[in-house]
Parts: C-alpha cells; sequence; structure tokens
C-alpha cells in the first residue's frame, strides 16, 4: 500500500495538503510541534494510491511518497 | 516500496520564513525539481528580488546574486553576457518585476536577452505589507486600497505578460498557476520550457505564476486557492501567451 511520511517539525499547519487529498487520509496533529504549529500527520490503515498532490501542493516540502 | 516523491538536491532543507500557504515555497521546490532534472546544479546562477524572496538564496542550494529592488534583470543580463555558459534566472514579484522593475524588464525583454523568468504574481506587495501592486485587482482590498482598487484612482491591473509578447525579442511566454496539483504540474512543464529555451539559446523566456498570499489576502490558504481558480485568472487567464 503507499504510503506518506510527513517531517512534522518542519510543516507550518497551512493544511493544503488536507485539501487536496482525494481519500482524506491526512490530519491535524492534536500535538504542536517546534515551530509552534499544529502539524499534519498521515493517517495508517486507509487507502493511500501515492498520487503525491500532497507534495506537490506543500509549500514546506515536508512529504515523501512511497509507493 | 519506492520512494516517488522526495526532496529535491537543489533545494536546501531548512525551515523557510515564509507565511504558512504561501505559493513561494511551491515555486522553490519546482525551480529546484527543474535545475535537478536538467542537471544544471553546477552551472545555474539565479537572482533574488527584493520581495518576500529576498533571501531565496539561502534556500536555494545553487549560485545566486541578490539585486536592488527591481534590477534583477539588469543583473542577470550583465552575468549572462560574461558567463554565457552558465544558466542565468531571475525570480521575481510583481512589485519588483511590474512596479519599480518595469524597466528594466521591458528593456532586458527588448534587448532578447537569453535568460529566464520566473514572474510570482501574488497580486500584492507581501513583504512591506500587503499594500496595492499593479496586478491588484479591481475592487480587490489591500492596505492602500482599504476601500478596493478603483480603475479611475488606480488603474487597471497591469497586464504585463500581455505586453511583453508584443516584443520581437521576447521568445516564450506562459501564465500559470499554482491553485491545483495539476496546476502545479503544468507549471513546472512551463518553467522546465523556459530554463530550456536558455539552454538552447532560444532566447528570453519568462513563466508568470499565481500565486496565493493567504497572509494579505485575508484568507486562508485553502479559500486561496480557490480565490486564484474562481477570481484571479478571469483577469489573469492561464496558457500559453507567446
Ligand atoms: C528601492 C526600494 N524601494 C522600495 C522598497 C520597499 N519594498 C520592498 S519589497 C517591495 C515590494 C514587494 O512586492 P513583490 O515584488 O510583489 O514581492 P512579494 O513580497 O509580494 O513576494 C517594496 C515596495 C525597497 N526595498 N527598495
Amino acid at each position: 500500500m503507499p504510503k506518506i511520511t510527513v517531517d512534522k517539525n518542519k510543516c507550518k499547519g497551512c493544511l493544503l495538503c488536507i485539501s487536496v487529498c482525494p481519500k482524506g487520509l491526512i490530519v491535524v496533529d492534536k500535538e504542536l510541534n517546534s515551530l509552534g504549529a499544529n502539524p499534519v500527520k498521515f493517517k495508517t490503515g486507509g487507502e493511500c494510491i501515492g498520487c503525491a498532490f500532497c507534495a506537490l501542493i506543500c509549500p514546506d516540502c515536508c512529504i515523501e511518497v512511497y509507493k | 516500496m519506492d520512494k516517488i516523491y522526495t526532496h529535491p538536491r537543489a533545494l536546501r532543507k531548512t525551515v523557510t520564513h515564509y507565511c504558512p500557504g504561501c505559493g513561494h515555497g511551491i515555486l522553490h521546490r519546482i525551480i529546484a525539481e527543474v535545475v535537478d532534472e536538467l542537471a544544471i546544479r553546477e552551472k545555474v546562477i539565479g537572482i533574488a528580488p527584493v520581495g518576500c524572496a529576498v533571501i531565496a538564496y539561502d534556500y536555494w542550494d545553487f549560485d545566486c546574486s541578490e539585486a536592488a529592488h527591481g534590477r534583477a534583470l539588469a543583473v542577470a543580463t550583465a552575468i549572462k553576457r560574461v558567463r554565457k555558459e552558465n544558466i542565468v534566472f531571475t525570480y521575481q514579484g510583481d512589485g519588483d518585476l511590474a512596479a519599480i522593475g518595469t524597466n528594466e524588464t521591458i528593456h532586458a525583454a527588448n534587448r532578447g536577452e537569453n535568460l529566464t523568468v520566473i514572474f510570482i504574481n501574488n497580486a500584492i506587495y507581501g513583504m512591506t505589507g500587503g499594500q496595492m501592486a499593479p496586478t491588484t485587482l479591481l475592487n480587490q482590498k489591500t492596505a492602500t486600497t482599504p476601500k478596493g482598487r478603483n480603475a479611475q484612482l488606480q488603474g487597471y491591473p497591469l497586464k504585463i505578460s500581455e505586453m511583453l509578447a508584443l516584443l520581437p525579442g521576447v521568445k516564450y511566454i506562459e501564465r500559470t498557476s499554482l491553485h491545483s496539483p495539476q496546476e502545479i504540474i503544468k507549471t513546472k512543464k512551463a518553467i522546465k520550457q523556459a530554463f530550456l529555451n536558455q539552454v538552447e539559446n532560444i532566447g528570453f523566456s519568462l513563466v508568470e505564476v499565481l500565486s496565493p498570499c493567504p497572509t494579505y489576502w485575508g484568507i486562508s490558504p485553502s479559500q486561496s486557492l480557490n480565490w486564484i481558480r474562481d477570481t484571479m485568472v478571469k483577469e489573469f487567464p492561464l496558457g500559453r501567451i507567446k
């Protein structure tokens, strides 16, 4: 199953990735990161298709995609 | 399992100073990817503007120079003329390229300098606090047009790309946007073309990119993408201009 990883201490919490994920597999992490933002995290167990839309739209280059 | 999307070599792993959801970060990454794919990291020279991207050279892992506000194309002309083997590009906002730098922009284009220009149109001055730019839309509220831009007082949004397309020295102009993953893929393709044109000595190439500024538009990052899609592209239609 494809998956993504998020570099949580680079994420500024803009949430653009959440707005483009076709499967709704990215959610907000309740824990603050070192930037003082609520980063996003990947919800495992879902049907990630490895489209990489999240990585394409990420302004902070926090996301890597595996397929 | 293969990594199908990863951090480009030509982009440093620093946290940028950009606001959450800012288009500059997306565009920095796309340029770094193109530099990697064309294998020109050792010979590319970027010219950073004055504007929010003033310290872009801290983010790219290749040679860069800074230029005074609006003068990126004058600096790029000088560098390219003495170092023809290098690939020289400017990275400029709408204030830098189409207000204080209009003169340098038009004359570099008219001389047909073999340069690549990445023009970030966010319809506002970001760095100085959200004042009106030449590309601000009619009725758009900014710090200096609190009631919205009024054509009678502030004129119309400047279509600098269409104006430049009239000049015989200009070989390629395309307008793209960052409002969706699909448009980001098209933006990357256009930027790659603009770099390839320089490699092949074709001449002056410019890509205008419609880019979100959630902070000074006063809306969320995802609403900013919708605003580009629904409103900004009506004034600045996407596609090949020349
Ligand atoms: C000679 C000079 N005049 C004015 C300024 C103030 N100034 C700094 S950035 C800027 C405009 C920035 O807008 P833009 O080029 O659209 O880039 P953005 O910040 O939106 O990315 C201005 C007017 C300056 N730094 N130097």
